[in-house]
C-alpha cells in the first residue's frame, strides 16, 4: 500500500496571550496513513486534534517537522483535501443544492456540470428530495450530510473530518456513521477522522491513533479488525468491547491529566 | 457510554412537515394583523381631529386632521406639493445614494482588516455621534447655500451609520464560513462576493434604514435654514405666512415619505434575504 499522508516529527506551538512563552499543542507527531485508509484520531479535549487536522488541511504550518501529502510537503490549502466541520459551515443563504455547488464553483467545474454533479452527490447522501431546502429547514444530521456531499462532490483524494458528528443526537450519529462507512467503501477516499468518542473511533476506524493530552503526542496506534459481516449489531460484539476497553485504558490516564491541566490553568 | 443501536434515518426534520392553512384563514389573520398595526395610528389621527374641534386645543394652532388633508389636496392640485417633494427627494436620495456607494465598499474593506477597523471604529463612532445638523453651518460656510451643501450634509449624515454597520457586519461573519472558504482556496474577489457580502447583508441593511431616516431629517433641516423649495422650506414658509394647514400638510407629507422609504428598504431587504 502506498503512503498517502505522512507526519514527520510534526510539532506546533502557539504564542500565549500576553506572555513570552509558547504553548505546545503538538509534539513530535509521526504517523503514516495509507491511501484509501480510514484513520481515526482520538484524544482528550484540548490535546491538539484539530490542530493536527488544520496542519494537514494547510490552514496552519507546523512549527517543526513536516506534513507530506503524496510525498510533497503541504504548503497551503487545496482542493485535493475536503474538510467537514463540526459546525457544518453551510452558507445559510444557499439551498442544499447551492451549497454543494459552492465547492464545485471554487474548484472551477463548468456551470452546466455543477448542477448535475451536485444532484448526484445529494443522492449519494440520500438528500435528493431536499435539494431546494435552505439549511435552516434541515435537521442537524441532514445539514452534515449536505456538508459531506459538498466535500465529496469536488472529488478530493482525502477527506478530513473534524468531529463532524459531535453535535448530533445519538441515533442520528449512528446512522451517519453507517452512511460514512458506506460512502468510504464506495468512493475509496482516504479519510482522517477526528473524534473524542471511543465508540465512534472503534466503529469507524481501520486504525485508531490515540493522542496524549497537551502537548499532543501519538500515544499508540491501534489496528481495528472487526468481522463486520458476522454480527448484525457489531457494537455489542465482544471484540468491539475489547477494542473499546483497550482505547479507553489508553485514554483514561490522559483524560485525568488533561483535567488536571485545566484546573491548573484556571487562576485561583 | 453505550449508545442505542436503533438505526433510523432522520428524515423527519423541521422540513419534513409543513402545515397548510386555508386561504380564508390566512386572509382573516392578515386582516386582523393590519387592524392591530394601524390601531395606534388611527387613534392618533382621531385625537388630532377631535381635540381642536372640541376646543381642547386652540384650532388656530392645531388644524384638525381633515382640514390638513384638504390643504394637502390643494397643494397637490396646484402643483406645489410635487415641486417641494421632488426637491426634497432629489436631495435626500442623491445624498443617500452617494453615501451607500461610498460607505459599503469602504466598510467592507475596513472590516476585513482587523487592526484597521480597531483603529478606525472609534473615529466612526465620534462622527456618528456628532449631530450632522451641528455641522450645517460649516457646510454652508464651505460649500455655500446651494444644492451642494445640502446634498453634502445628507451624505455626511448617511455615511456613518452605513459605515459602522458594514464594518460590524464584516467582522461578524461566521468564522467557520471563512475557514471553509480558506480551505477551498477561494480567491479574494470570490470570497467577498460569495461569502462576506451575502453574510453581511442583514446587518448592512440595519445601517441603510438608519441612514434613510437620517437622510430625511437632515434634508428638511437644511431646507429650513436656506432654500427656495423643498418640504422643509414649505413648512417654514407656511409658518411665517401663518398658513397653518399647509404647514401641517408639509409635516404629514414628510412623515409619509419617511415611512414609505423605510418600508421600501424593508421590502428590498426581504427580497435579498428571502432564504430566511
Amino acid at each position: 500500500m502506498t503512503t498517502k499522508i505522512r507526519f514527520e516529527g510534526v510539532g506546533r506551538t502557539f504564542p500565549v496571550r500576553g506572555g513570552r512563552e509558547r504553548l505546545t499543542a503538538l509534539e513530535s507527531i509521526d504517523l503514516d496513513i495509507a491511501e484509501g485508509e480510514f484513520t481515526v484520531v482520538v484524544g482528550p479535549s484540548g490535546c491538539g486534534k484539530s490542530t493536527l487536522l488544520d496542519l494537514l488541511a494547510g490552514l496552519g504550518t507546523p512549527s517543526s517537522g513536516r506534513v507530506l501529502l503524496d510525498g510533497r510537503p503541504v504548503t497551503g490549502p487545496g482542493v485535493d483535501r475536503g474538510i467537514v466541520f463540526q459546525q457544518y459551515a453551510l452558507l445559510p443563504w444557499r439551498t442544499a443544492q447551492g451549497n454543494v455547488e459552492f465547492g464545485l464553483e471554487a474548484t472551477g467545474v463548468p456551470k452546466r456540470e455543477r448542477a448535475e454533479r451536485a444532484r448526484e452527490y445529494l443522492e449519494l447522501v440520500d438528500l435528493a428530495a431536499f435539494a431546494d431546502r435552505h439549511p435552516h429547514e434541515l435537521s442537524g444530521g441532514m445539514k452534515q450530510r449536505v456538508a459531506i456531499a459538498r466535500s465529496l462532490a469536488y472529488d478530493p483524494d482525502v477527506l478530513l473530518m473534524d468531529e463532524p458528528f459531535a453535535a448530533l443526537d445519538a441515533q442520528t450519529r449512528e446512522s451517519l456513521q453507517d452512511e460514512l462507512r458506506r460512502i468510504w467503501r464506495r468512493t475509496g477516499k482516504t479519510i482522517v477522522f477526528i473524534t473524542h468518542g471511543i465508540d465512534e473511533a472503534v466503529y469507524l476506524g481501520q486504525r485508531v491513533a490515540v493522542l496524549t493530552s497537551r502537548p499532543g503526542r501519538i500515544k499508540s496506534v491501534v489496528d481495528i479488525q472487526l468481522d463486520r459481516s458476522a454480527a448484525e449489531d457489531i457494537r455489542s460484539a465482544p471484540e468491539f468491547a475489547r477494542y473499546r476497553h483497550e482505547i479507553w485504558t489508553l485514554l483514561h490516564d490522559e483524560v485525568v491529566r488533561a483535567q488536571q491541566l485545566e484546573k491548573e490553568a484556571v487562576p485561583a | 457510554m453505550s449508545a442505542p443501536t436503533i438505526a433510523k434515518r432522520d428524515t423527519s426534520g423541521p422540513a419534513g412537515s409543513r402545515p397548510r392553512t386555508g386561504a380564508a384563514r390566512r386572509a382573516g389573520s392578515a386582516f386582523s394583523g393590519i387592524a392591530t398595526r394601524s390601531a395606534a395610528v388611527l387613534l392618533l389621527l382621531a385625537v388630532w381631529e377631535l381635540a381642536p374641534r372640541t376646543g381642547l386645543i386652540d384650532a388656530t394652532f392645531l388644524t384638525p386632521f381633515s382640514e390638513v388633508v384638504l390643504a394637502l389636496g390643494e397643494l397637490a392640485a396646484n402643483g406645489q406639493l410635487a415641486e417641494h417633494v421632488q426637491a426634497s427627494l432629489t436631495r435626500s436620495l442623491s445624498g443617500f445614494g452617494i453615501a451607500v456607494l461610498l460607505a459599503v465598499p469602504l466598510g467592507i474593506l475596513i472590516g476585513w482588516y482587523r487592526t484597521v477597523s480597531d483603529v478606525l471604529t472609534p473615529l466612526v463612532q465620534v462622527f456618528l455621534n456628532t449631530a450632522a445638523l451641528a455641522l450645517l453651518p460649516v457646510f454652508v460656510l464651505v460649500l455655500g447655500i446651494g444644492e451642494t451643501s445640502k446634498i453634502a450634509i445628507v451624505v455626511y449624515a448617511c455615511t456613518w451609520p452605513i459605515l459602522l454597520n458594514t464594518i460590524t457586519a464584516v467582522r461578524n461573519v461566521d468564522p467557520t464560513l471563512l475557514k471553509l472558504a480558506r480551505s477551498l482556496d477561494l480567491p479574494p474577489l470570490a470570497l467577498f462576493r460569495k461569502v462576506i457580502l451575502p453574510a453581511s447583508i442583514p446587518t448592512i441593511f440595519t445601517g441603510l434604514r438608519l441612514a434613510g431616516a437620517a437622510a430625511i431629517v437632515v434634508v428638511i433641516a437644511a431646507e429650513m435654514v436656506g432654500a427656495k423649495a423643498g418640504l422643509g422650506f414649505l413648512i417654514n414658509d407656511s409658518q411665517y405666512n401663518f398658513a397653518i394647514p399647509s404647514m401641517y400638510a408639509g409635516i404629514v407629507a414628510i412623515s409619509v415619505i419617511g415611512v414609505g422609504f423605510n418600508q421600501l428598504l424593508v421590502v428590498f431587504e426581504r427580497r435579498l434575504t428571502s432564504w430566511r
